[in-house]
């Protein structure tokens, strides 16, 4: 029995080396194909049990999840958090308790505290998948970013890619500059300062305060979502002047000196952050994004049940007994 | 029938007579009675030899929260009194903040009695600035001076306007009683859960930046300066204040400030894993920090070390790093702490920290105590400098638990408190003299 190539839980890609976030996107790829067949399922986690805790509204990542876990023959039970206990006021210790009592195998979790994946990874027995917690990390959307990045580019060493926005408040920034810099990647980061976390450059980012400037330096600009609420909050004065300072428009980026790829991890505020033109033009791969969303969160969930990454093209076999995690 | 003691054959360091060498203490009915080698013996003295050990004036702590009134399963005043004794503490100053609000002179005089009641470290009660510590309309400082009470603070709640700090200032200097300000500008601070730096960033946690702290401390003490009032400082956590400070000693304000042993010997990097028992308010600030902190202690631009012992129920830190409260209990911790820390660790002389936990303190609120001088209360801890032990946080006098130095090997523990001649810690020790 060897250990597992991911430990228990994936809280985040700060804790992941570069050959563990390799592997991760590696056994991403035969996954992509199940999605592709007229019968989408392969028997990889028959028998495993997986709830969907989600604390906070999603719609992508939470069906995302439920795809792969489906695509992979588990059984899952989604919780929301209107209508269950936690309305209530279960603590969350609590909940995580009630989950582990009920011999689950696998949570996935969205809450709206930093660090709250990472808390009931440490008190369940269960493995643990971050689905977004607070502002720290959201790995898995790391992850799919990262294989879209590679899908297109061929590689992601030495590619420079810019995070544009609100990168204080965003755990999708978060996850993008640890991923992207263990895989060899330069990393930019651009908006106002107001939105901008102390300290950011000591984490080895380029920091742009010129929209301009960024789509000039970069190969690929991941767009970020710019939450409305954080403009009665005060950190900019109108949105339509964030669009007009920092928006990624078409203008801009036809002037930029060679192509860019163009990334949002959704959802968008078309004519906020990013010009309708650019989201559908010709470079944009955000639909590819969603795509191998579900293909990346299948290779996670098959590692972290203890799926060998060599058997993951024989468990996608059609019927195949052999392969899955014992 | 009360029998004299005589403590012999120890180091004993007085820091309020620059007293430090071999002697023997007789305490006799409730007081110092001599102190030098050579003493007379009263019939009947009880001698404890206490070689190798440290004769001390028992430590002064400026700041705790004993939950009673109010959160009682938490921490009460008995409890916190006997934590206090086991943490060598023959006096405790009981902060406001509790459940209703001491502000008035009925509740000074309840935490007064409950204190009598147990019998063991002395508790003085501080009272509320405002009413209700609502910042708004001043509290009755001369009825809860009457009272008992040795100072005002809104600890807890940072003095948000500035006119009320002003009169504040200005009402106490009638009673000579220093105002005690948690500083914090709450508009920066708004939200925030630890320090604002790279560790919040990477954490995702919202941060509290130097500013908001700074901000307070240089109107408090530009307000001290415009009144003449005492403002005192309460746990001071960044470099910026310790200039301020300096600046304002030098310019002859009337400003005392204390720090606490966990910003003299953590950083935010405490935090890491979203560990809850780092979580506090100020929050754990970064080396640089630490490091003005320490200088500052030695200097004396910071006066005292406090340990801002703040009880919290066994659950409520079991929780997202957003979710739980601020604060740690200290009172147990804080003379090990510091004293393997900063003595051990060659910033302070013992005698420079027994000065800083114990006469400075007093001197600051005023309290009797601090000294060692024939007359004086006996109000005295010995102390094992070399004594080596390891935090269990289950074995706490305190009803809480909740201490980031839980496991630690520290060195330095008290081993005798006596408060008015009557021995408090160790529990079940042989009582009255």
């Amino acid at each position: 029995m060897t250990a597992p190539p991911l430990g228990k839980d994936l809280v985040g890609l700060e804790d992941l080396s570069a050959d563990q976030i390799r592997l991760i996107l590696d056994t991403a790829e035969p996954f992509k194909e199940v999605s592709e067949r007229p019968i989408k399922k392969v028997p990889a986690l028959r028998g495993k049990t997986i709830v969907n805790l989600f604390f906070e509204a999603s719609t992508r990542t939470r069906i995302s999840f439920e795809f792969a876990e489906k695509r992979l023959s588990a059984d899952t039970v989604n919780v929301a958090a209107s209508g269950s206990s936690v309305d209530k006021g279960e603590t969350l210790v609590d909940t995580a308790r009630n989950l582990e009592a009920m011999r689950i195998d696998m949570v996935v979790i969205r809450h709206p505290s930093s660090g709250a994946a990472a808390f009931l990874g440490d008190r369940i027995r269960s493995n643990v998948i971050n689905a977004g917690d607070g502002q720290h990390e959201h790995p898995t959307q790391g992850l799919l970013d990262l294989l879209t990045i590679r899908d297109k580019h061929g590689k992601i060493a030495g590619l420079k890619v810019c995070l544009v926005g609100d990168v204080l408040h965003s755990r999708v920034a978060r996850s993008n500059i640890w991923g992207l810099s263990k895989l060899g990647a330069e990393v930019g980061v651009c908006g106002p300062d107001t939105l901008m976390p102390r300290g950011i450059e000591e984490l080895g980012v380029c920091r742009f305060r010129r929209i301009e400037e960024a789509i000039e330096w970069a190969d690929v600009l991941n767009v970020l979502r710019l939450q409305l609420e954080r403009m009665e909050m005060g950190f900019i004065p109108s949105v339509r002047e964030y669009y007009r300072v920092f928006g990624v428009t078409a203008e801009r980026i036809e002037k930029a000196s060679r192509p860019l790829t163009i990334m949002h991890p959704g959802p968008m505020n078309r004519g906020v952050e990013i010009d309708s033109r650019v989201a559908d033009g010709p470079h944009s791969v955000i639909l590819d994004q969603v795509t191998n969303g579900v293909a990346v969160r299948m290779a996670v969930l098959y590692l972290l049940a203890g799926g060998r990454p060599e058997l993951a093209d024989a468990a996608k076999g059609p019927g195949a007994g052999g392969g899955g995690p014992e | 029938m009360t029998r004299p003691l005589l403590l012999k054959g120890g180091r004993v360091i007085d820091p309020s007579r620059n007293f430090d060498q071999p002697a023997d203490v007789l305490i006799q009915d409730g007081t110092i009675a001599a102190v030098g080698t050579g003493l007379g013996m009263p019939e009947g003295v009880e001698i404890r030899d206490v070689r190798e050990q440290v004769v001390a004036p028992g430590l002064v702590d400026v700041h705790v929260h004993l939950r009673e009134p109010g959160n009682e399963d938490v921490e009460t005043i008995a409890s916190g009194a006997r934590a206090a004794a086991a943490g060598g503490f023959t006096a405790v100053c009981a902060m406001p903040n509790t459940d209703p609000v001491t502000d008035n002179q009925a509740a000074v005089g309840f935490i007064v009695r409950q204190s009598v009641r147990a019998g063991l470290t002395r508790v003085y009660p501080i009272g509320a600035i405002s009413v209700g510590q609502r910042g708004e309309r001043l509290s009755e400082f001369g009825e809860m001076v009457g009272a008992g009470a040795v100072a005002v603070s809104d600890d807890g709640r940072p003095v948000a306007s500035s006119h009320l700090m002003r009169t504040a200032l200005e009402y106490a200097r009638t009673f000579d009683l220093p105002v005690a300000d948690h500083c914090e500008e709450p508009t920066l601070a708004a939200g925030g859960v630890m320090h604002e730096g790279l560790v919040s960033a990477r954490l995702g946690l919202k941060g509290i930046p130097a500013a908001a702290e700074e901000i307070m401390v240089a109107r408090d003490t530009l307000l001290a300066g415009l009144t003449g009032g005492h403002v005192h400082l309460c746990h001071m956590s960044t470099r910026g204040s310790v200039d301020i400070i300096r600046g304002a000693k030098e310019r002859g304000v009337r400003v005392t400030a204390e720090v606490t042993p966990h910003h003299l010997t953590l950083t935010d990097r405490a935090c890491e894993r979203y560990d809850t028992h780092a979580k506090m308010n100020p929050p754990l600030r970064e080396a640089a920090d630490v490091a003005a902190l320490r200088q500052a202690l030695k200097q004396g631009v910071i006066d005292c070390i406090a340990s801002d012992h703040a009880p919290h129920a066994y659950d409520a830190k079991e929780a997202a790093f957003d979710d739980a409260p601020f604060g740690i209990v200290g009172l147990e911790t804080a003379f090990g702490v510091v004293h393997t820390e900063l003595v051990l660790g060659g910033v302070l002389t013992l005698p420079e920290l027994i000065h800083r936990m114990s006469t400075a303190p007093a001197v600051a609120f005023h309290l009797p105590g601090g000294t060692l001088r024939p007359g004086a209360a006996a109000d005295v801890v010995v102390l094992d400098p070399t004594a080596r032990w390891t935090v269990d946080a289950t074995a706490f006098s305190s009803k809480s638990r909740n201490t980031p130095f839980a496991g630690r090997a520290l060195t330095g523990r008290a081993v005798l408190t006596l408060v008015g001649g009557k021995t408090v810690h160790p529990a079940g020790a042989p009582v009255d003299r």
